[in-house]
């Protein structure tokens, strides 16, 4: 505490605008797990907590909880977190107060979770690297960055390393942007999950197992996952093999993934570069496990493709049955597979709910299944397009001015 | 020499000498001030410097089923400012006023067989209402056992005891920060009390004048207005007794251990696994249902409970590490709970498959 340098400097306040906004400087040394988190603590809404180069020997996870803060390193090389000696929290670093920017440094090897804000409105993730760095490995904690339950999310300019389950991950959340990111190593390089309103734009997907993900589960408290666009991303050489645990839904995406989107409806994927996914380079599906949740609907609907640019993929799929489909194709899946399943009726509907789809990039590999999962009702059919129409573009996400100027 | 202080300083009060620090009541301008006191004695809670006696309006309390703190013994004491008193809440914490203080002490005796003998206390946790809501404070005792100090960063405190079956025991004991004390209490991103519910206060206390049931006993002494009559109550089991049904002590451990996070309020609430006592509907507490964020917590299973197969249940697995990525609960302990972990196990492995619906 003593060891910690608290200066209100007029320029700071100047430059911010906010009388009492104050730099809390920590440096390296000493307890630096008491410094850190002490400096969390006594940080008030304005203040900066500058967290000085050097590495940063943590045994326990850090927290803030604290409205209007910034935490800050001196870069994502230079300022590094270490959880190598992590004994207790399920997260690295935790935020559960709103308009937070945490920016400009390194998290390695966190226990479980890497950055988690939950709750937040206002939360900015920005130049920041997330790493374990064993490589990708099923004993590596389950997400990089993670914000759930939480509206206005930007993620700007993170990297993400070997997480087991995805790289970056938004959970029911609001009003998000992931762009100019980078996943690699990830069971899943990026993936938004029971959200609404998400522009995932200009980031890059490589070596992962899937790249971007854009998944509606059931029994959670929110559901209907919609208008979600993924956009001018490069989703690259994902060719990790899947390692993650059962039980995790990403466990089920088939190795050589570009994007996949299970339920949710509004979603649009264009203008992305997705080469070199051994899988498929997009697949839209429904969920397909048993649930106990009248309110889900697990088939994806109102998706459009178009636009995209696709290079080789799709010549050796890795999902069950996936090689006898990959042969009734002539030897490659399609860039675009639907499993095509349009009738499901939810309790208290008398028809079921409409499906459209607007792919216009192919060609398209229509499975045709019964329902959801169904591999042995299979009916292949590939066409150049499958369109139903156009299907309007949900509209730019636009986050709080405050937020989007920083 | 300690004991004999505190005798002394008690009887000091008696005589109405200049007060020294443990002399008069509760220091209820301590409590409310913004600025935390840097130890625990400014508060007057104690009438010993050992904080082992309760000053007057401070009484002690225990829970049918508490959470498992690595084995630390845990006394408690609920603080009310003069005139005022809890109102009664069929379900939720009571409705404690302004002022009310909620004190924790945890300590481990040097033997638990002898749990008389040699006990070390660790740290007393405050969770104080103040007008602006409820504030969290721990205070670590110093090695001579003689003074509080205020901690807000959670230190680590080394510990090492014998447990009941002779077996030495060491414990790489956490202090929560600050913000870790939130973590657990708290209700809709809000600090909040857990453990004052009726329903896991109605049971009986050992009082200095005899064994009384505690609802009854807040009732007859003006702490709590508006309870009915204990039987009248809801009540939670006792975890440990194995007088009361399997089902009513398991559903009462995973209540009192993991339904305070894992509720629809709850900083677990994403999870949609809702592991509180009001919870009824078989998916949210965990009949097959599939995990949304456990990552490797999941231990290659499918789903959180099965019922007749705690092997295949996710609960019993991360109730069975003590990996900080994959554990549950995830704050405030580092060791297993043996006694808890057969007792879910039990409690899921005799469990009744739902009727298809």
């Amino acid at each position: 505490m003593k060891t910690l340098l608290i200066a209100a400097t007029a320029a700071g306040a100047l430059l911010t605008g906010q009388a009492q906004a104050r730099t809390i400087a920590v440096t390296p040394g000493g307890d630096v797990q008491e410094k850190l988190q002490t400096a969390l603590l006594d940080a008030k809404p304005g203040d900066t907590v500058m967290i000085a180069a050097g590495r940063y020997e943590l045994t326990d996870g850090l927290s803030l909880d604290v409205a209007g803060v910034t935490v800050k390193g001196a870069g994502p090389a230079a300022t590094i977190l270490s959880f190598d000696g992590q004994k207790s929290s399920g997260e690295g670093f935790l935020i559960t107060s709103s308009r937070v920017t945490i920016r400009d440094l390194g998290v390695e090897n966190c226990k479980g979770d890497g950055i988690k804000s939950k709750g937040a409105d206002q939360i900015t993730f920005r130049n920041l690297r997330v790493e374990w760095t064993a490589g990708p490995k099923s004993t590596n904690g389950a997400y990089g960055v993670y914000p759930v339950a939480s509206t206005n999310v930007l993620i700007d300019g993170v990297v993400v390393k070997g997480a087991s389950d995805a790289g970056i991950y938004v959970g029911q959340s609001k009003n998000i942007i992931v762009r100019n990111s980078e996943a690699q190593f990830n069971v899943a390089g990026i993936e938004i999950e029971n959200s609404m309103n998400a522009d995932v734009h200009d980031n890059l997907a490589t070596h992962n197992a899937g790249g971007i993900l854009v998944f509606d589960l059931p029994n959670l408290p929110q559901m209907g996952g919609h208008s979600t666009r993924v956009f001018h991303n490069r989703v690259v050489q994902n060719d990790t093999q899947n390692f993650a645990r059962k039980g995790a839904i990403v466990g089920d995406v088939p190795t050589g993934t570009g994007v996949m989107v299970m339920a949710n409806r509004d979603i649009h994927v264009f203008d992305n570069d997705i080469d070199q996914n051994q899988t498929a380079a997009i697949m839209v599906v429904s969920y397909t496990q048993n649930y106990d949740d009248l309110t889900y609907n697990p088939l994806p609907r109102d998706i459009a493709v178009h636009g995209n640019r696709f290079g080789k993929n799709g010549w050796a799929p890795q999902f069950p049955g996936g090689d006898v489909i990959a042969k009734a194709m002539g030897g490659t899946i399609p860039p675009v597979v639907w499993d095509g399943v349009t009738n499901f009726t939810p309790k208290g509907m008398s028809a079921p709910v409409a499906v459209h789809v607007h792919f216009t990039d192919g060609p398209v590999a229509n499975l045709h299944f019964a329902a959801p999962g169904n591999v042995f009702s299979a009916k292949p059919q590939v066409t150049p397009t499958l369109d139903d129409g156009a299907i309007a573009e949900p509209k730019p996400v636009v986050l709080p001015k405050a937020q989007a100027g920083l | 020499m300690r004991r004999a202080l505190a005798a002394l300083a008690a009887v000091l009060c008696l005589g109405a000498a200049p007060a020294p620090l443990m002399c008069g009541p509760v220091n209820l301008a301590a409590l409310m001030s913004a600025t935390p006191a840097p130890t625990l004695a400014v508060y007057r809670l104690f009438t010993d410097e050992d904080a082992a006696h309760p000053n007057a309006r401070v009484t002690p309390y225990a829970l049918n089923t508490p959470l498992f703190s690595d084995y630390a013994e845990k006394s408690r004491f609920l603080y009310l400012p003069p005139g005022a008193h809890a109102v009664y809440r069929p379900t939720g914490a009571l409705d404690l006023p302004v002022g009310a203080t909620l004190v924790k002490t945890f300590a481990y005796p040097a033997d638990f067989r002898r749990p008389a003998d040699k006990v070390r206390v660790l740290e007393t946790r405050l969770l104080i209402h103040r007008r602006s809501g409820w504030v969290a404070l721990a205070y670590v005792w110093n090695k001579e056992q003689t003074q509080a100090r205020l901690k807000r960063a959670g230190p680590r405190l080394d510990v090492s005891f014998v447990d009941v079956h002779g077996q030495a025991r060491s414990v790489d004991y956490k202090v929560p920060n600050q913000n870790q004390c939130k973590e657990c209490h708290s209700l809709s991103g809000h600090i909040a009390p857990i453990g004052v519910k009726a329903r896991n206060l109605n049971g009986v206390f050992a009082y200095a004048e005899g064994p009384e049931n505690q609802l009854a006993h807040w009732t007859r002494t003006g702490l709590l207005t508006g309870a009915p009559t204990p039987d009248k109550a809801p009540r939670t089991a006792v975890w440990d007794d194995p007088a009361e049904p399997l089902e009513a002590r398991g559903r009462a451990y995973l209540d009192g251990n993991c339904g305070h996070c894992h509720n629809a309020r709850g900083m677990a609430s994403n999870t949609g696994l809702f592991l509180n006592l009001e919870e009824a509907r078989p998916a949210r507490i965990g009949l097959n249902k599939r995990p949304v964020a456990a990552g490797k917590g999941s231990g290659d299973l499918e789903v959180d409970l099965v019922p007749g197969r705690p092997d295949a249940s996710i609960i019993a697995y991360r109730m069975a590490s003590a990996d900080p990525g994959v554990m549950m609960p995830e704050l405030g302990r580092s060791l297993v709970h043996d006694e808890g972990l057969a007792l879910v196990r039990d409690y899921i492995a005799k469990m009744q498959k739902p009727a298809a619906r």
